[in-house]
Order: structure tokens, then sequence, then C-alpha cells
């Protein structure tokens, strides 16, 4: 993980430094301990909420459209929560990593520097905008708007299934959700590439200018390459959020439980939104099968997690 | 960097407790409070979001006379009021529906051996508000709004909805039906009604969570009627008070007796000719949803307070005894149908007012 | 052919040129074809621009001067595509937002007054927010940097740090309403406290570790290594080096960091309604009874649904807006300061 050079504490001044870096290092060691603990905490309740509801289940829990967890006897599974999860999240990179990255090297490289500035503190403060309220925005303001565009799509690319229509509705769809959830994530993935791509010392930048690159070669060949771990840790946060963001979701999609590839029409849910629309009245067992579609959400965080890791693990040399 | 992040605490401590100190509580301009009661402490309770906007004005009210006593309501929804009650997080809990055998054994246990009881409080009527352009008033019976809701019918000038609305053109529009996505006891009485009135015409389960196909999904009352004032040729069941902050228009509803208006006054009918089915100081109650009076509103939703009937600890049960007796005043019930909600009205109403007596 | 040094450009009103004829196409495409919109022809017109810029420029310039004004044009497009909808939301809170917000919104609370009439204030809920997040940031802020600090530090590569770096990312996928979940059950259902500011605090904490971590690991990593061998060179212990060397260089992008993790825990709503007990009164204990915080408020208001209540949302979503800017603009002022000179 750490690319640091193996530099070793000195012995020059003796054993009481030894013993300061001793005590630091073994008050960082416990606060990384902390969080393990905690996740392992988090594991451990979701899976003893989770089992409860399960073992009863009277329908396969993977496969399983419909969610009846109070029903006797109970039926409930995650396939339509879990497609609706990947495809508004994926669908929200697709857009907000380009444009997130799009961004920062708009603001740290082509900006005028005053305005810059400027510009960096607005987007960042969207990140504090409560989520209920992009959701009302994403209804109110954006829907209306987005109806002529996935109309469009319909109309002239409706041959890739995806974008195909045939209710001719074109509202509380998981197309809408997906891009209020990219301009939820822009901030995130804007502000921390900002912040690596600022860190590029200004001797590479400088260097690849007097060799006559031009402003994008300069891009290509000093900055990205060093960011790129950044940017990636960047788009994996902003994956985090995607995957879990609950009520702007709730409010926006039509919540039903389907398999549907025709992502402009109504209807996707996702299991943070599922969470929020039906814990308020869940019974025992509901509260267990919501919990329970809470892990699988942890366990593709997880996976994708692992994936992310291994990209990243084969670009290091790369990225010294 | 040390001093670095103390600095930030101590600007934030700084300006909380500014703030804390030019505090004022209250906006009313007379906040002098008669403290004429002598009671004093807290109280929460939590549950139903139907009855949210009448108990904050109970609220409001109570606190107002008793100015030592600050009483919380959480509008989280009725299973986790229930939740929350058994849980001894709170002392009464707003339910949508009357406890289930299996939460009514978890309740007793709660009330320390005594047993929970439901009182009703506060009635609603689930109108059907529309959005058809050219279309003042409209008249639906339980097998036209079943076929609606179910898709059935689909088009506004279906002979079926023509046939009952005689002298109103209706356009020959795609009808768009919003329903609740997220669970509701709105959604539970709504289908509860359409399945007695009109079983053959919903072949779906009821329930808390809308199951039938087709139509738009939207969370909560406030976005059923957010969809529907926003969305022509649309259809929508929510609470009466959302049709009138909204200013929609609500279908009146034949249930065989003649058409009737979706009122507070008309609603009170409905819910004062339900029959008690609990015992005792038990009040649940068996709701007629036929009632073929052509006076009475049907669809109609009673929301109750969950309370121990003995078992509370004995400060809260004072509070609790206190503020009900209050919520069950001719004062309290009489100001419920100006924000939209039904009173409970008659013979109920004594025995509400008998069974909060009763609370020790 | 050239004289100079410099190979052939194009004028500087080359731009300004293509981008007009690229509109009026977009246009004039827009009127006579089934072009949808505003939107549409904006696209439109970028593509058109695009084109008519590149070939140009390849003509004139070659190729590697045609990509590079392909990609200053994409770049500057994605800064449109972003900062509009951002732009249109801000403008949304605050042209609703400040229709009922004044001083008299920030100092009152909303203790006895009507869902239906208009009044009342945000100030028990500002309280509750600034100390529910400020416990938050004390528990998550000094774990998540000393954590970062040991991943970047002093970990050799070995299977703690990688456990620990490896379940960092995927508490950033915790669902808010899971990490209340977790708190409801296990800090107020099984240890039987009551839900109280305390109880959010602990589920925003859960929120925030993984952001600070992240953050600050990335921003300690880009601390050039030559600053650490010059320091440790000099007979500087390592935790000293640390703290005096590396953490000051890296402050700004670590309160960058801890500004977003703020910020987003700041609007959270879900894990509030799980953790804490909605109150309408003023209650300054974080640790004991019910307490608002503005993100709940604003769900309550919202949820009443009344013209008054809903003029109360926005005002309330705006607050929390201005809270962030406040904080943010002290932290980086801060940050400035002790930052070292470049």
């Amino acid at each position: 993980m750490s690319q640091q050079a193996p530099i070793r504490e000195s012995s020059i001044s003796g054993s009481s430094v030894r013993r300061g870096d001793q005590i630091f290092r073994g008050i960082t060691v416990g606060s990384g301990v902390i969080i393990l603990l905690v996740m392992g905490a988090i594991a451990a309740f979701l899976l003893w909420k989770a089992l409860p509801s399960f073992s009863n289940n009277s329908a396969n829990f993977l496969t399983e459209k419909v969610w009846f967890p109070d029903q006797n006897p109970p039926k409930f599974g995650i396939a339509a929560l879990a497609f609706g999860t990947v495809v508004a999240a994926l669908f929200a990179m697709l857009i907000a990593v380009p444009v997130g990255i799009g961004t920062s090297l708009f603001i740290s490289f082509y900006a005028p520097r005053r305005l810059a500035g400027a510009m960096a503190f607005l987007i960042d403060l969207l990140a504090a905008v409560p989520s209920i309220i992009f959701g009302l925005w994403g209804l109110q303001v954006l829907m209306p708007h987005m109806g002529g565009i996935a109309k469009w799509l319909s109309d002239y690319l409706g041959v890739i299934p995806i974008f195909k229509n045939d209710q001719e509705l074109y509202t509380k769809s998981l197309f809408i959700a997906g891009v209020v959830l990219a301009i939820m994530v822009l901030p995130t993935i804007s502000a921390i590439s900002r912040e690596v791509f600022k860190q590029v010392p200004r001797s590479h930048l400088e260097a690849s200018l007097a060799l006559g690159a031009t402003r994008w070669e300069m891009i290509r060949m000093a900055v990205l390459p060093f960011g790129r771990a950044g940017v990636i840790s960047a788009a994996m946060l902003g994956l985090g959020r995607a995957l879990g963001e609950t009520i702007a979701v709730a409010v926006i999609l039509s919540a039903l439980f389907d398999v549907n590839i025709h992502i402009t029409e109504p209807g996707g849910n996702t299991f943070a939104a599922n969470i929020a629309l039906k814990w308020n009245e869940a019974g025992p067992n509901g509260l267990s099968a919501l919990i329970a579609s809470g892990l699988v959400l942890f366990i593709i965080t997880l996976s994708v997690n692992a994936v992310a890791r291994s990209i990243i693990a084969r670009r290091k040399e790369f990225t010294e | 960097m040390k001093f670095t992040r103390s600095a930030v605490a101590a600007v934030a401590i700084a300006s909380t407790l500014a703030l804390s100190a030019c505090a004022s509580e209250s906006a009313s301009p007379s906040a002098s409070g008669s403290a004429g009661s002598g009671l004093t402490g807290s109280l929460k309770a939590s549950g139903s979001s139907a009855q949210k906007n009448a108990m904050q004005e109970w609220i409001n009210a109570f606190q107002t006379t008793n100015s030592g006593v600050t009483i919380d309501y959480q509008a989280n929804g009725s299973g986790a009021g229930i939740q929350d009650f058994n849980n001894s997080q709170t002392s009464f809990a707003g339910s949508d529906s009357a406890l289930k055998p299996e939460e009514a054994t978890a309740a007793s246990t709660r009330c320390a051996g005594g047993t929970a009881i439901n009182i009703p409080m506060v009635g609603g009527a689930i109108a059907l508000a529309f959005n058809v352009a050219g279309v003042d008033s409209l008249t639906l019976n339980p097998k036209t709004a079943a076929g609606i809701f179910s898709g059935a019918i689909t088009k506004w000038n279906d002979p079926a909805i023509a046939a009952l609305n005689a002298g109103v053109t209706l356009p020959a529009a795609t009808i768009a039906q919003f329903h609740r996505s997220d669970s509701s006891g709105t959604t539970d009485n709504f289908t509860k009604w359409l399945l007695a009135t009109a079983p053959d015409a919903f072949a779906f389960a009821g329930g808390k969570d809308w199951v039938a196909p087709g139509g738009q999904g939207a969370k909560g009352s406030d976005g059923v009627a957010a969809g529907v004032s926003s969305t022509p040729n649309s259809i929508g069941y929510m609470e009466l008070s959302f049709v009138m902050s909204k200013g929609l228009k609500a279908a009146s509803i034949d249930n065989g007796g003649g058409a009737v208006e979706a009122t507070s006054d008309n609603a009170a009918k409905t819910i004062a000719a339900a029959t008690v089915k609990g015992t005792g100081n038990d009040l649940a109650l068996n709701i007629d949803r036929k009632i073929a009076d052509g006076s009475a509103y049907p669809v109609v939703l009673v929301t109750y307070e969950i309370t121990c009937e003995t078992g509370l600890a004995a400060a809260d049960s004072a509070l609790v005894k206190a503020f009900l007796t209050y919520t069950a005043s001719d004062a309290a019930q009489g100001a419920l149908a100006a924000s939209g909600y039904v009173p409970i009205t008659g013979d109920l109403l004594t025995k509400v007012r008998a069974a909060i007596a009763a609370i020790a | 052919m050239s004289q100079t040094l410099k190979g052939d450009t194009l004028p500087k009103w080359a731009p300004i040129a293509s981008l007009a004829i690229a509109i009026g196409v977009a246009i004039a495409l827009a009127n006579t074809t089934a072009v949808a919109g505003t939107a549409g022809t904006s696209v439109l017109a970028v593509l058109i621009f695009i084109a008519i810029q590149t070939l140009w420029s390849f003509a004139v310039e070659g190729r590697r001067h045609a990509v590079d004004r392909v990609a200053t044009t994409l770049i500057y497009a994605t800064f449109v595509a972003a900062a509009a909808p951002l732009l249109s939301l801000l403008f949304e809170v605050f042209t609703r937002g400040i229709k009922v917000f004044n001083l008299a919104f920030l100092s009152h609370s909303m203790r006895n007054v009507s869902p239906l009439k208009p009044g009342g204030g945000v100030l028990h809920a500002l309280i509750g927010t600034m100390q529910q997040v400020g416990v938050a940031t004390l528990i998550a802020v000094p774990i998540g940097i000393l954590t970062a600090l040991y991943l970047v530090e002093h970990a050799r590569g070995g299977r703690l740090s990688k456990a620990i770096s490896f379940f960092v990312d995927v508490m950033t996928g915790i669902p808010s309403i899971v990490a209340g979940l977790f708190i409801y059950t296990a800090w107020i259902l099984t240890l039987g406290f009551d839900r109280s500011g305390m109880a959010a605090a602990l589920s925003l904490a859960i929120l925030m570790l993984p952001v600070v971590v992240r953050t600050t690991e990335e921003m300690l990593k880009l601390v050039p290594n030559d600053l650490r061998e010059a320091s440790l060179a000099l007979g500087i212990p390592k935790w000293k080096t640390t703290i005096r060397v590396v953490l000051p260089t890296a402050i700004g992008g670590i309160i960058t960091g801890v500004m977003l993790a703020v910020a987003r825990v700041a609007g959270e709503t879900a894990p509030l309604l799980l953790t804490t007990f909605l109150s309408q009164s003023i209650n300054n204990n974080p640790f004991a009874g019910p307490q608002a915080a503005v993100p709940t408020f604003v769900w309550d208001q919202l949820s009443s649904s009344t013209p008054a209540s809903l003029d109360r949302a926005w005002a309330g979503a705006l607050t929390l807006i201005l809270l962030v800017m406040f904080f943010y603009g002290a932290a980086k002022l801060i940050a400035r300061y002790y930052a070292p000179k470049a």
C-alpha cells in the first residue's frame, strides 16, 4: 500500500526517540483497529438481525422479485432491488466520473485563478445539500426537462433495448434517478480529484510544457498518471454514495418490484430506497428482511471495492 | 496542528453558546403561559404520520396552557411507532391500525402486565384527487375506482365512468394513476375499502404496500399530491388534508346510496357508525366500509393512540392521561375539521373519554 | 514555409467564430429537424463546434494541436454540464428558501407553532445539528486521521494495513440508513440508551470516518518523500516529523476532506430519523432527551406539507448550506494560516 521509501528510525538519538515513535505508531494502529472493530460489529449485527428472515422465507432470496416479508408465509427476494441499484449507480458513474474529472481539470488548469477558487467552493458546497432536497429538485425541476431527452432517446435510439420506452411515460425512472445520483456524487469526485491534481509537482508541469507539449499532452502525460490512484479512489467514494443513497432515490423512483431493462420507463427500486420506503411500517420479519437486503448491499460494495483494488494494484507501477 | 483543531472546535462551541444564549423558545406572542395546572415534565410519542398535523396542533395548545410540559411526537410511521412503544422508548404510539394479537402480547409486557389499549382519536377521509382539465366534479363507485386502480379502466371516457357522470365531458385521455410507493396505513385502508366493496374488480392483495401493477408510485401523501397536481389526466388517493392544502379536486363516492362528497362531516358519519370490536376499554373499531348511507363518505381511516391502561410509570401516566383528556375534549376534536381531519363524535367519543378516564 | 520558431496557429478569434457558426447551424437544424429542446440543441452546437474547430486546426496547426483543442472543448463542456444543474439547484434552494429566511427564523424554535401558520424557526434544529455534527467530528476526525497516518506512514504492506484499507473502502458504501439501523439496535435497543443527539453523532461518525481516512490518505501520499527524508536526516524523530512536517504540508487537502465529510453528514436525514427523537423545542444537551437537527427539521416540515411548512423546509435547507459555507470558509482560512508557505 504505502509506497514510501523504507526509511528506518534512526538510532542516533537513542531509545527515547524510538519510544516516542512506538507510542505514536501504537496510537495510529489502535485507530485502524477501531475501524476494523466497527466494521466487524456492523457486519455481525447485520448478519445476526438478518438470519431470522432467511430461515422463514418461502421464496428464493436471490431470484424472487416481490417483497412481502410480513405475509404468511413470507415471500421476498432482492432480484429487482439488485438490478435497480446496480443500474442506477453504474449509470450515475458513467456520467459523473468523466464530468467530475473534467470539472476538476478545468478548475485546476483552465479556469482563471481568481474564478477557480469560487467555482471550487460552490461545487464543494453542494455536498451539504440534504439529499431530500436533491430528490425534490430532481422530481420538480429536473424531471420535466428530462422527459424530452428520454423521449428523444427512445424515439431515435430505441433500437438499443435500454432506451426503448413502450409505456410512453418518461417520468420516475431509473434514468432520472441515475442523473440525479450523478449530480449528487459529482462534488465528491470533483473535490478529491482537484486536491490530487493540485499536488502534481509544478516542475513536472513546467517541464512538459517546456518540452513543447500542448496543454492536453501535459495533462495526459504528467497530470493523469500522477493522479490516477487518487482519481480512482475518488470514484470509489462516489460509487459508495451512489450505491447507498437513500432518500433522494426513494422520492424519485416509482418503486416497482420488477426487472425492467427499459430504464426510461417509470419503475425501478434500490436497496437503500426500499429500506427507507418500508422500514416505518415493517413488522419484525419485515425489518429483518430489510436488514438482509442491507447486508447484500454491503457485500456488493465489498466486491466492487475488491475489483477496484485489483485495478489499482495492477496500475501501481505507473502512479509513482 | 493541535492548535488548528482546537481552534475549529472553539469556534463551533462558541457559536453554539452564543446561539443558545440568545435563544427564544416560542414564536407565539403571548408566551406567558398560565401555570395553573401545575403539570410539568416531558412526554415522548411516535407513530402514524397521518395524524401528524393534528397531533402538532394539540401539542401546541396543550403546551401553551401547561408551559412546564414538553411533548414531542415523531411521525415515523405506525409500525415504527408501535416498535418504539413496545421498546419503552415512548409513552404512547399513534397508529393507523389497532394492535395485532402478536403486537398486543409484546405491548402488555411493556405495560408491566397491564393491557395496552387502542383509543381512536383522529379520523381521516381518503380522497381520490383528480386533475383533469375541464372536469370540476367527478363521481366514482367502488367498481370504477377498482377498475382505475387495477389498470382495467385506462381511459377517462370509459363507458363505466361516463355512466356515473352524466353531463360531464370526459376526455379520451389515458388515466395516469398515482399510488403510494412507501408502506402506509392509507394504502391499507384504501385497499380494504376496495376489497370490501368491489372484490371482483380488485383482484389483488390488500395491505400496507401497493401491489397492483401499472401507474406510478410516489413517496408519501405529499408525493402523491404533488404527482397529481403536476400531471394532467391523473388521479391518486391521499388524505383529505392534502387535497385541501394542494388545492386539488376530490371525487365523490357512490357506495350504493348516492354520490357523497369527500368532506370531513360526511366522513365523520361513517366513523361514528363503526362498531367497537375490542373488549373493555380497548376501542379497536370495525368500520363498515360498505356503508350505503347517502350522506356518509365511506373511504375513511381511523388513527388510534395506543397506550397502557395500567403499567406506565406514574409520572408518564399522569401526563398521558392529562394530554389525551385534552385531545378528546370538544375543543380539541372541534378544531380537527379545519385542517382536513375528521373528528370522533357521538357515542364513540363518550367511550373514548371513559377509556381515558380509566388510565392509571 | 514558416520563418518563425513557432508553427502556424489559428487566429485568436477562431474559437469564437467557430462557436458562432456552430450555434447558428444548430439552431437552424433544430428548427427544421426533430432535435429535442434546448438541451438537444446545445449538445448539437457543441458537436458542430468541435467538428469545425478540429478540422480547421488540423488543417492549419496539425494533429497534436487539433487534439488539444478537442480536449479543451470537452473539458469546458464538462464544467458547464456540471455547473448547470448545480447552479439550478442552488438557485432553487436560495429563491425558495429566502422567503422566510431572516433573523427571526434563525432565533426561534418551532415550539407552539402551528404547521398551518407561518412563523417559528430553525434555532432548535441548528443547535442540534451543530452539536451532533460537532460530536461526530470529534469522534471521526482523530480516528480517521490517525488511521490514515498508520496506513501511509507506518504500515509496511502487512495484512493488517491491507484489511484496514479495504474495509475503509467498504465503509464508504454503507447506506446511511443502515448506519442508523446499526446504532438503533446496537446502542439503543441492545445497550439500552435513549435516542439522543449522541446516538445521532455516533451514526454520523460512522459515515464520516471513511471519507476522512480516504481523503487524508490520498493527501499524505502526495507529500513529497524529500520532505520526510530531510527531516529524518536532521535527526528529528519520525513522530515529530509526521506532526510537524507531513501533516502541515497536507493540511489543506485534509481540511477539504474533513469539510466534505462534515458537509455530507450535516445533510443526512435517514440515520437521524432512527437515532434521534424529533423535537420542536430547544434542547441544549446532546446526551439526553429529544433533539432536532436541520435535516430532520426539513423532513418534518416537508411531510406536514402545508404552504407555510414548505416555506420553512426550504429555508431550513438554505440554513444548512449557509452553515456549512461558514464552517468551510473558517476551516480554509485556518488551513491557509497554518500551511507551510510554498
